[in-house]
């Protein structure tokens, strides 16, 4: 078995406009920013974006939201982006705002094949409006449902030709969740080892989640809070 | 000591040894500054640790280590890291000691209001929705008034909550607000401000504790 692909263009190369798509990361951190790339190279439109963030202008998913590429997006934060902030108080793109937590599970959820799910995050808030909710005891919680997506495209540090991920610190966040749950998952890592030579015991994405892997040609890894101000410094903004 | 200083220092004297914290961004990271000599505090960062150190030294920022806040940060000895979906059963199935984070406003029946102001902004709720529904004990640390010197702790929240029936104390610079279910109660008053300074500066009824003390920050 070799999901191995030669290149993060070749890797994204048959995402169909209109996908939901997930993507890996906290703020900067544990991006697919290789394949962020690829896929901002071929421009392809009226994409369903879920993420926690949305990078930032200038980096990561701030490049697509620059080129138009999204018609919706599901996140838990935007503070950061200042163009998403601006499109959303216009009305120009559709975002939902999930706590989270609830963010994170009902992605675990979706791949994990449970509809749906009770917390008691955002009862009384506007989270919750619409929303069934039920007393279990003596709280009241509000049903959450799965996410899934097309595609997943997440950011592991080590992988092999099998799938199997490990991640490196906090560069882990979202993405073991999302490799689960998407028809397609792709991931990008820094080096591609031999199978055998990731410890058994220390894997966190066994293989069978993962469709395809590239090695990233090039990493930036900015960090955020030095980048917003480098990037605002030089915007003719 | 500014205001913001204050605040951090007497929630730091809160933090008992044991305990699992998370600290929210801004204000409250502060807190793990002015923690007392001698006890032993994890914190967590909900992005996916335990263990969080402080702030590197200048060159040695790791992009793959950051805070909630999206600041660099390092590791003590005997951290952990996790997913995302982890992190947040860890905060929603009660494991957390406390939470401590911002407010735009908090009224008399302990709700919060801290991820948007509608028409003007929208920053998102992150993971404070969770935090206040999962934390055992849920500590808002901030400002008493606006830069315009509008109150903060109100009868009823006006903008969209991020939480109903949620907080448990409110430490500003003025002073320690404990949330009951008979409204706000002043147990702390910072040094040199009256009861009536406080309330005066306060939308929301205080009660005065009989047992009212002077706010320690040392």
């Amino acid at each position: 078995m070799n999901k191995v692909v030669e290149s993060a263009d070749a890797a994204v190369a048959d995402i169909l406009p209109g996908s939901t798509i997930m993507l890996g990361g906290f703020g900067l951190c544990g991006i697919p920013e290789n394949l962020i790339a690829a896929l901002v190279k071929r421009r392809i439109t009226g994409l369903h974006t879920i993420s926690n963030n949305m990078g930032v202008d200038g980096f990561g998913m701030g490049l697509m939201l620059e080129a138009e590429m999204i018609a919706s997006h599901i996140g838990s934060y935007v503070g950061e982006n200042r163009k998403l902030e601006q499109l959303v108080l216009k009305g120009e793109l559709d975002l939902t705002l999930v706590p989270q937590g609830t963010l994170a599970e009902r992605i675990r959820a979706g791949g994990a094949g449970i509809p749906a799910f009770f917390v008691p995050t955002g009862l009384g808030t506007m989270v919750a409006e619409g929303k069934e909710t039920r007393q279990i005891g003596e709280r009241t919680y509000v049903l959450e449902t799965a996410l899934r997506a097309d595609v997943a495209l997440i950011k592991a540090w080590k992988g092999d030709r099998l799938g199997n991920l490990v991640y490196r610190k906090t560069a882990r966040n979202f993405n073991p969740a999302m490799a689960t749950a998407a028809a397609l998952t792709i991931a990008e890592v820094e080096e591609l080892v031999e199978p055998g030579e990731l410890d058994p015991d220390h894997i966190v994405t066994p293989g069978i989640y993962v469709k395809r892997i590239v090695v990233g040609e090039r990493y930036e890894k900015p960090i955020e809070s030095a980048f917003i101000k480098a990037h605002q410094a030089g915007s003719p903004r | 000591m500014n205001g913001k200083e204050i605040i951090a220092r007497r929630i730091a004297r809160e933090v008992k040894d044991g305990y699992y914290v998370n600290l929210g961004i801004g204000l409250p990271t502060m807190i793990a500054s002015y923690l007392p000599p001698g006890i032993d505090v994890v914190f967590q960062s909900e992005n996916g640790m335990l263990g969080v150190g402080p702030p590197p030294l200048v060159g040695q920022a790791d992009p793959d280590l950051i805070n909630a806040g999206k600041q660099p940060v390092t590791e003590l000895s005997g951290c952990a890291y996790f997913g995302s979906d982890e992190s947040f059963a860890m905060i929603r199935g009660g494991h957390m000691d406390m939470s401590v984070l911002g407010a735009m406003q908090v009224d008399e029946e302990g709700n919060l209001a801290n991820w948007m102001i509608p028409g003007k902004m929208v920053k998102g709720m992150g993971g404070a929705m969770d935090l206040v529904a999962g934390a055992r004990r849920v500590i808002v640390a901030m400002e008493h008034q606006t830069k315009e010197g509008e109150s903060k702790i109100l009868r009823r929240c006006t903008l969209p909550l991020t939480g109903t029936h949620v907080v448990h104390d409110i430490v500003t610079e003025l002073g320690w607000i404990k949330v009951t279910r008979d409204g706000l109660i002043l147990t702390e008053i910072a040094e040199g401000i009256s009861t009536a300074d406080v309330q005066s500066r306060t939308e929301a009824k205080l009660a005065i504790s009989p047992n009212l003390k002077t706010m320690a920050v040392s």
